[in-house]
């Protein structure tokens, strides 16, 4: 099972928090994105639009980064920490 | 989530004392001749509209874990002695601290060039958003104003 967070605006648009999913075999970021365009389609066209930072494990993913079972994928839009 | 002054790398609910911090920070050596703080604060107006409220929100652990890869990395590439970043997360009002960034150095060049990346990287690499609330309305901020 791999554990899925959305934050920020992504959160408003997933209309959830958190999710869990399970996964056979280990899969890469684009294949993740296609299961979650079919429950999801408007967080899978946002993913695959690049207009989201993804991380697995709390480092930086690539589209060809492959999820293991047990990992913790987060979807990250543009920051905007501190102030000017 | 840390709160004590102990820590170099906090992300936090409360206020925080900017005396208070640069007093633990020169504290680390009797070497420090200069240092650079960098403190950013709740603005009024942003985009031409006036905000009345801003809320932060983090991604726990690997936002704390960016921010203590830009402390090692300041140390490392600009050969200043330490490093504190302190920024808060939840309801900030206008006015009211929101980051605090403290490099003490042997030499204040240093300080200065380290304090000036630091706060650039934080708004490039860290796991941290703003929402900001108008008479409009409530929007999450997704660039860097």
């Amino acid at each position: 099972m791999i554990t899925l967070k959305y934050f920020a605006s992504l959160r408003d648009i997933a209309e959830k928090e958190e999710d869990s999913l399970d996964i056979e075999n280990p899969i890469t970021i684009d294949q993740l994105s296609d299961i979650i365009s079919k429950t999801t389609p408007k967080m899978g066209a946002i993913i695959r639009g690049k207009k989201v930072l993804i991380s697995v494990n709390e480092e930086m993913a690539s589209a060809d980064t492959i999820i293991h079972d047990g990992d913790e994928v987060a979807f990250l839009p543009p920051f905007s920490g501190g102030a000017k | 989530m840390s709160t004590t002054t102990d820590s170099k790398i906090r992300i936090q609910l409360e206020d925080f004392s900017v005396t208070d911090e640069i007093e633990v920070m020169k504290k680390v050596s009797r070497n420090i001749g200069g240092i650079t703080t960098f403190l950013g604060t709740g603005r009024e107006m942003s985009k031409g509209e006036s905000i009345t409220k801003l809320n932060f929100e983090h991604y726990p652990k690997m936002a704390e874990k960016k921010m203590e890869e830009i402390r090692v990395q300041s140390i490392k590439d600009f050969g200043i002695i330490d490093m504190s970043i302190i920024h808060r997360i939840g309801p900030i009002d206008i006015g009211e601290n929101i980051v605090l960034i403290v490099a003490v150095g042997e030499h204040r060049a240093e300080t200065f060039k380290a304090c000036e990346w630091a706060i650039a990287e934080l708004k490039r690499t860290t796991p941290i958003w703003k929402r900001e609330t108008t008479s409009t309305g409530e929007v999450w901020v997704q660039d860097t104003p």
